[in-house]
């Protein structure tokens, strides 16, 4: 390490060698940039997993537009809206496959509890419309009152679920109706119900009397090869005569629905709160480490301006210094966290995990925050005269 | 370059503290110091030797009146004329000031490594030489403090004088030395000044040195009384 530094800065790595003269200090200083970084990992984990879960049902659907009602900010919520608007969208020549999407919230009444299924139901017979680990389950779909279930869901025994098969399938009454499960698929828990599942539009209605194949929850459309989904949809925001319609590209309704769920929904206002408080501890602790450093070495420093050494000497110390607690703090920051997040996640089926990006980012974070605590802390030495400081 | 009058202070006026606590320390202080040569100040406790000397030594801001170091004006200079200044300068200070970090031997190295990036071979060389010189050559490797006060003073001089510079100040160099330690540092400072031309500025006590010295400049209350050569 030693070496490495001196190799790297052209001079005596002064910083490692003062930060590693009080072995006691250092362990602490490296405990406090590894406590910070295990905060800003376990609040950007449970922000991230937020965004998994939200973003997780658009992925058991294949389409390129989708067209949602006013009050629809999300794939469960808002108003239904009218089958006869994805006619008329596909009197564009580019819009070449059209269904409707059925949601809503089964609850399976079980001896011990009752668990809540965000139920979508879609038309098997075009299974363009469902993701490849969909389309090869749909067949079972078209038996009537069946249904594929999510093998995370919350609640459930792991055993249990691993037994569904076509052959040796489970049934449930729901809604006064025997529902028959035939298969099941990697869902994976969300903040919203305890687990998903997968129906046909018809076993949909059977469920849910009140509801009309006239009125889906949404409608989700194909393009053409070639064409682009957004232009597409520009289109059909003048074509359909109802403008208070959403009309919108998958990926955008993806986008503006997870944008909605961080920063209007009180959860994911918490949870973003909850990663600025843990980046703000983390720079008052980092801080707190570098300017004790720095404090407790001025009249050492001092000399070091007295022999002719400038401001930039000491940034390239602070820098070393926020690169050694940086990486070194890391390592333990990281594993800790990791293990956290483990255990959280297994705890609450929560798709709560460490990232490659959320470790880059915290590193160069906790990188950056080191530097700029250290420049903040030798300021002092600017304008002071050496010989004030002996 | 050895500048004829490479010291010269004029009309030196100097103050501590604010408002009801300003004090002045120096008074209209005139000084010129010869190239080469070996001056020494003395005067009572408080008179202001170390607040001339550190004036001089460009570790203080002049508050009024001129100082010329090396040919170049410190009244108002520029932080980075301070700088560069200050890398032709060797301080060696009352209180040793050795990073406590490093070992003597890396204590020594930072005053060469000032100047820029240079072959570390030779730079520790160097630093082992005046260590040595200076009979430190078997604590080359302790940390300041695993050495006796005598032997940190030391380090610290050898850590001034490694760069070979133009001019030395030293405010009671060997105050923690013993009485062999003392007369080395002081001979190897006046044969620097003979063989290359540095000159040296020093406050001490120490009845040894004034008899080695070219010069002896006596403050008292902020102002120089007596300037003699013995
Ligand atoms: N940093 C300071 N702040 C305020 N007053 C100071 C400061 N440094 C010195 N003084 C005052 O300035 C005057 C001169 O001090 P200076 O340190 O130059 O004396 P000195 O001759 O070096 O004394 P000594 O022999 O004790 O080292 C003294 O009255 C001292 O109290
Ligand atoms: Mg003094």
């Amino acid at each position: 390490m030693s070496l490495l530094l001196q190799a790297l800065f052209g001079r005596l790595p002064i910083g490692w060698l003062q930060l590693t003269h009080n072995r006691t200090r250092f362990a602490a200083a490296l405990a406090g940039v590894a406590f910070a970084n295990v905060l800003v990992f376990v609040q950007l984990g449970i922000m991230n997993s937020m965004a998994t879960a939200t973003l997780k049902p658009y992925g058991f659907f294949q389409a390129d537009i989708m067209i949602s009602a006013s009050d629809a900010n999300s794939m469960t919520e808002g108003s239904n809206v009218a089958r006869q608007w994805m006619y008329q969208a596909m009197a564009d020549p580019d819009v070449v496959a059209g269904t409707g999407l059925f949601v809503a919230t089964v609850t399976w009444q079980r001896t011990d509890k009752a668990l809540g299924l965000t139920t979508y139901g879609i038309d098997p017979t075009q299974p363009i419309f469902l993701s490849p680990e969909m389309a090869t389950r749909a067949a079972t779909l078209q038996l009537p009152n069946s249904g594929i279930l999510d093998r995370f869901t919350r609640g459930l025994p792991r055993d249990e679920t691993a037994a569904i098969r076509p052959q040796s399938p489970l049934s449930f009454e729901a809604n006064n109706i025997t529902l028959t499960l035939y298969d099941t698929f990697a869902g994976g828990g969300g903040f919203g119900g305890d687990g998903f599942m997968m129906v046909s539009d018809q076993t949909f209605l059977q469920q849910f009397p009140a509801r009309s194949s006239g009125a889906p929850d949404h409608i989700l459309l194909q393009v053409a090869a070639g064409a682009d989904p957004d232009v597409v949809a520009a289109r059909l925001r003048d074509l359909v005569s109802d403008k208070s319609l959403r009309i919108r590209s998958y990926a955008q309704a993806a986008a503006e629905d997870l944008s909605y769920q961080q920063t209007k929904r009180p959860t994911g206002i918490i949870f973003g709160f909850g990663v600025v408080i843990g980046v703000l501890v983390g720079i008052v602790i980092v801080y707190q480490v570098l300017s004790t450093d720095v404090a407790d070495h001025l009249s050492e420093y001092a000399t070091f301006k007295a022999i002719g050494y400038g401001q930039g000497f000491f940034l390239s110390v602070v820098f070393e210094q926020a690169l050694v607690l940086g990486m070194l703090g890391f390592v333990p920051g990281l594993a800790v966290a990791s293990l956290l997040l483990w255990a959280m996640a297994s705890a609450t089926t929560l798709p709560l995990a460490m990232t490659a990006g959320m470790a880059v980012t915290v590193f160069i974070g906790t990188v950056v925050a080191c530097s700029l605590s250290g420049a903040i802390a030798t300021r002092r030495l600017v304008a002071a005269d050496p010989a004030d400081l002996f | 370059m050895t500048e004829d009058v490479p010291v010269k202070v004029n009309g030196l006026n100097h103050w501590f503290g604010k408002g009801e606590a300003r004090k002045q320390a120096l008074f209209d202080v005139n000084l010129k110091v010869a190239g080469g040569s070996l001056t020494v100040l003395v005067g009572p406790s408080g008179s202001g030797k170390t607040t001339l000397l550190t004036l001089a030594g460009c570790l203080r801001d002049v508050q009024h009146g001129s100082i010329r170091l090396l040919g170049q004006e410190l009244n108002g200079a520029h932080s980075d004329l301070q700088r560069a200044l200050r890398r032709r300068l060797g301080f060696i200070f009352q209180a040793h000031n050795l990073h406590g970090s490093l070992t003597a031997l890396q204590n020594v190295l930072m005053g060469l490594q000032v100047h820029g990036r240079s072959d570390p071979v030779l730079q520790a060389k160097a630093a082992r030489h005046i260590l040595t010189l200076l009979g430190l050559g078997d604590r080359m490797d302790y940390l300041p403090d695993n050495l006796s006060g005598g032997q940190k003073q030391r380090v610290a001089v050898a850590r001034a004088l490694v760069g070979n510079p133009d001019i030395v100040f030293a405010d009671e160099p060997t105050a923690a030395l013993d009485r062999e330690s003392g007369a080395t540092v002081v001979q190897m400072l006046k044969r620097l000044g003979q063989v290359r031309g540095t000159t040296t500025v020093m406050v001490t006590h120490d009845n040894r040195i004034l008899e080695l010295a070219d010069r002896i400049v006596t403050l008292e209350d902020g102002r120089i009384v007596n300037d003699t050569a013995p």
